[in-house]
């Protein structure tokens, strides 16, 4: 019995071990391998907090198998035994004393790393910020680019090196906009406009996706976050204003119709239009976007 | 008139799909057979009178398991369809509709409808044989508890064949839970079946917490207390501040959706945000309420089969209620990305990975109880010791998500999944499983097969690391939870077929466990011990199964372990087994109004959800009609006469003179 017992604790270890070693494909982790500053840090935090904890883990794990295997009842077995002993300060001191310092020390790093991870804290660059702004829809991204006047659905891209303002916000239920290899993500919320500063320091291609369910089709909101150079995104936006169609108030509203969407580009869209659908259900009764086109209101950060 | 039937039926039942046809079906066919069985056996009698009316707690608790088993193959089942269509990329098994209400019903049954009860069954049959009572505090609240949870459970799954399921996830979370976009009745199915067992759970809280501090044995002080007692105690304290949030919220839900209110929708100043934080203030103590009774079950075990005396009892105990005291300073970590700013982020992660401070006490404290004993590896305890490393790992991830600005790449992805999943199963339901065979002997008079178990034991592990361990690196890869579907460009497809494998080992090992209890059951060789265990607390005292009055004498106690101590002093002949004088006992008389105002409670949620007036007011003025009738009941006890005791001990093969 034991020794079958033994064989098969270790077969599967093996499994694991293979099965780790055979499928692990370590560009497929796109966490641990980030293109930006944010998402640098975040997994520079990841690893740190990781190793912290083992510092607790592996001992225990150690010690699980060491007492296990030690004080099994068996014949003519030399470990001691102590029916009775129930108590030791010293030991008790040392088990809470170690949980309490690893803890303190991830918790003053995690700290820390809060306050200079804050998502709208502007990131520190030569270059201008350049400023997106996200909608979530039912089941789509739309982007806007305010300073360049274009927008465009489930594709953003823009230049490397750059910080990105991006203003989140939602005409449809609660989502989540997230670009792992750039960084952490952030809820997009109706009435609501979010600020995550991310920045790409590579060019590629980066899969970006919702991660808060909304409903039937919330499989299908994956958009691709292109980090280029600056001429290519400026000769991008210009293509974009020459060859694609504006989005029209009427355009906007049968986008937030339910459903899927290809890719899509438009050379304008209406002034304000963000600022509307943040304000939609503000207490001003500003019903902008059920009536008609109203003044953009201030959008609070 | 025909056509408007057809039409009702068409919107009333849900249709156009094969696999609910399949389940209509095998419904109406079970039913038929149970009707027909106990009709042709003349057992409806025997049924009601001891089952449906019964207010002992054994009897209680063996009902409770009996559904969380039940609710644990639904959930089960749920479990591999989610898991079949997602082994491979672009399946089109299940559409994106089905596949969001199998994970919202997934969710919902295995912690509200699977682990709870299967808590709450230990709870009942455990505790006040623990204690040395002869029932719980409120025998008739608890048959009230346990049948406003069966006709709450019964709602919810009747959502399956009958008008659609909820499908905004376990927690609902508005704005898409809300009639704007959540119009069918599904979300009402949810509100309504979570209600009515919710006011069941309180009230069993409540009715564990007054048992615990009232009905102890004679000489059982506080810090005499057996720990599964002890984790019990925690768990109610928490039980009894967070349910009630759970009921204000899911009310609050239920008046925007059938009354036209404003809490959480978007427009109308109602705040979607509030529903996230109030839902969550009783989801964190949730998840505690159910773990803190299996960290009393590994300590029961770990000391039966180190055969040595707990460590640290008092660390232990202090651990518990820290415990579930932080447990209601935490539940922002479950939405750091939702922009609070630095000061709440940082306050909630800090308080977070205060909890796994205590929680890592009480795994040395384990650890050091087998050190120096003598281990045995029955199943139980071998449940346990496999339980250790598994929980600290999910503990381990537990405190990595709580770092708050990691916790922005982890967040809603399958990092996430696979950590509630490791501390769920592999402490909850492991835990639970362990108690299970540790107290079955006690429970039902016979041991489960060993050979058997051990089979279900490492099938259950085996498959379990299979299916989550690479749900932790699919996190990583950035995906997401709750996708019905990914593509191949994505890179998902290995692990996730591995982790269905993964799940399809898990489906085997409980269909084993089935065939454990039936082999057992088969093969069964009565304990006539009552303490097949050789272990340490007052419930072993006695005959198994208990008989319905637990003792015939009450236990005088005077030390921790006083069964294990009691069983020293007779063998060095220090104490003679006394010779005891019988008195009759006290006892509840069973009752038929819980199930029956059960009954009108189900007629009002199912009333409220289809806007049946009709149904619902009729059985409002039911529920209040039980109240009023049991009010002036007034035959509610009776006395158990000394012939009769000494009859059902001899009859348990204990002679009493």
């Amino acid at each position: 019995m034991k020794t079958s017992k033994t064989v098969r604790c270790m077969s599967f270890l093996f499994m694991f071990i293979l099965l780790f070693l055979t499928t692990g494909c370590a560009d497929n982790y796109i966490v641990l391998d980030p293109k930006g500053p944010i998402g640098e840090q975040q997994k520079d935090l990841v690893i740190l907090s990781t190793l912290l904890t083992l510092i607790v883990i592996v001992p225990v794990l150690i010690l699980t198998f060491v007492i296990v295997w030690r004080y099994r009842d068996r014949e003519g077995r030399k470990a001691k035994y102590t029916p009775n002993w129930e108590h030791s300060t010293k030991l008790e001191i040392i088990w809470w004393g170690i949980p309490i310092i690893i803890i303190t020390l991830i918790g003053i790093v995690t700290v820390q790393y809060t306050y200079s991870l804050e998502p709208s804290k502007p990131l520190e660059s030569e270059k201008k910020p350049i400023t997106i702004q996200v909608t979530n829809l039912d089941w789509k991204w739309l982007f806007q680019y305010p300073e360049q006047g274009i927008a465009t659905v489930n594709y953003v891209q823009f230049p490397e090196d750059t910080p990105v303002r991006f203003e989140v916000t939602s005409d449809a239920p609660m989502n989540s906009f997230w670009i792992p290899q750039l960084g952490g993500q952030i809820y997009a919320m109706s009435g609501m406009s979010m600020t995550l500063y991310l920045q790409a320091d590579e060019q590629g291609e980066y899969m970006g996706s919702g991660a808060n369910f909304t409903g039937k089709e919330f499989a299908r909101m994956f958009f691709t976050a292109n980090a280029t150079s600056q001429e290519d995104f400026d000769q991008w936006v210009n293509q974009v204003k020459n060859t694609s169609p504006g989005l029209t108030l009427d355009g906007y509203k049968e986008l937030t119709k339910q459903g899927t969407s290809d890719v899509r580009y438009f050379s304008a869209f209406p002034e304000g239009l963000y600022e509307m659908t943040v304000t939609k259900y503000a207490a001003s009764h500003n019903h902008g976007l059920s009536t008609r086109v109203q003044p953009p209101a201030r959008v609070k950060e | 008139m025909w056509e408007s039937v057809k039409e009702f039926a068409s919107e009333f039942f849900v249709t156009g799909d094969p696999l609910i046809y399949g389940a209509d079906v095998s419904i109406v066919l079970s039913i038929i057979a149970i009707v027909s069985v106990l009709t042709y056996f003349k057992k409806w009698g025997w049924l009601w009178r001891e089952w449906l009316t019964t207010v002992d707690h054994k009897k209680i608790g063996i009902m409770y398991i009996l559904a969380s088993v039940l609710m644990l193959f639904r959930g089960g089942v749920d479990a591999l369809l989610m898991r079949a269509q997602l082994a491979m990329p672009d399946m089109q098994f299940l559409s994106g509709d089905h596949y969001n209400q199998i994970f919202t019903t997934h969710g919902v049954i295995m912690i509200l409808f699977m682990a709870m009860p299967l808590m709450f069954g230990l709870f009942n049959v455990i505790v006040p044989l623990q204690l040395g009572a002869r029932d719980v505090a409120f025998p008739f609240l608890n048959a009230l508890s346990f049948w406003l949870f069966f006709s709450g459970a019964m709602l919810f799954n009747l959502s399956f064949v009958i008008g659609g399921s909820p499908d905004a996830g376990w927690l609902a979370y508005p704005p898409y839970s809300e009639l704007a976009f959540n119009p069918g009745p599904g979300q009402d199915f949810y509100i309504w079946g979570i209600q009515i067992s919710g006011i069941g759970s309180l009230m069993t809280g409540i009715n564990f917490i007054v048992t615990i501090l009232k009905v102890r044995a004679p000489g059982m002080t506080l810090m005499k207390m057996p720990m599964f007692s002890w984790s019990v105690l925690s768990s109610c304290i928490a039980i009894v501040f967070a349910f009630p949030i759970l009921t204000v919220t899911l009310a609050l839900l239920f008046i925007d959706r059938y009354l036209g209110g404003h809490f959480f929708t978007l427009d109308g100043g109602g705040n979607p945000m509030m529903y996230i934080n109030l839902i969550w203030m009783w989801g964190h103590p949730e998840v505690y309420i159910i773990v803190l009774p299996a960290f009393g079950i590994f300590s029961e075990i770990v000391a039966t089969f180190s055969r040595k005396k707990l460590f640290g009892y008092k660390s232990m105990v202090f651990a518990m209620i820290i415990i579930s005291v932080l447990s209601f300073l935490v539940w922002a970590h479950h939405f750091f990305t939702m922009g609070s700013g630095a000061d709440v982020n940082a306050f909630f992660a800090v308080t977070t990975m205060l909890i796994a401070i205590p929680t890592g006490v009480k795994v040395f404290n384990w650890l050091f109880t087998m050190f120096r004993g003598k281990i045995t590896f029955e199943t139980p305890m071998l449940w346990t010791v496999g339980i250790i490393p598994n929980f600290v790992i999910g503990g381990m991830t537990g405190v990595l998500l709580s770092v708050a600005p990691a916790d922005f790449q982890y967040h809603n992805s399958y990092f996430l999944v696979a950590h509630f999943h490791q501390v769920i199963i592999a402490g909850v339901v492991f835990g639970f499983f362990a108690g299970l065979y540790y107290w079955w002997p006690k429970i039902f008079g016979f041991k489960l097969n060993e050979r058997i178990g051990r089979w279900a034991f490492w099938l259950w592990n085996i498959g379990f690391y299979l299916c989550f361990m690479p749900q932790y690196a699919l996190g990583l890869m950035g995906m997401t939870r709750r996708l019905y579907s990914y593509g191949w460009d994505k890179g998902w497809f290995e692990m996730n077929l591995v982790s269905t494998i993964g799940a399809v080992i898990m489906g085997v090992a409980f269909l084993v466990q089935i065939w454990d209890i039936a082999h057992s059951l088969k093969n069964m060789k009565r304990d006539t011990t009552g303490d097949p265990w050789n272990a340490r607390t007052l419930e072993w005292s006695i005959p198994s199964p208990a008989p319905f009055y637990n003792f015939a004498v009450m236990p005088q106690v005077t030390s921790q372990d006083d069964w294990h101590e009691r069983k020293l002093r007779i063998e060095q002949g220090l104490e003679k087994p006394a010779k005891v004088e019988l008195e009759p006992i006290h006892m509840p008389k069973n009752s038929g109004i819980p199930i029956v105002m059960s009954m009108f409670w189900f007629f009002v949620g199912f009333g409220l959800i289809f806007d049946w007036l009709w149904m619902a007011v009729p059985g409002f003025i039911g529920v209040l009609a039980c109240m009023v009738v049991h009010s002036f009941n007034y035959d509610t006890d009776y006395y158990v006469t000394v012939e009769e005791i000494k009859r059902t001990e001899a009859e348990a093969g204990r002679v009493i003179t």
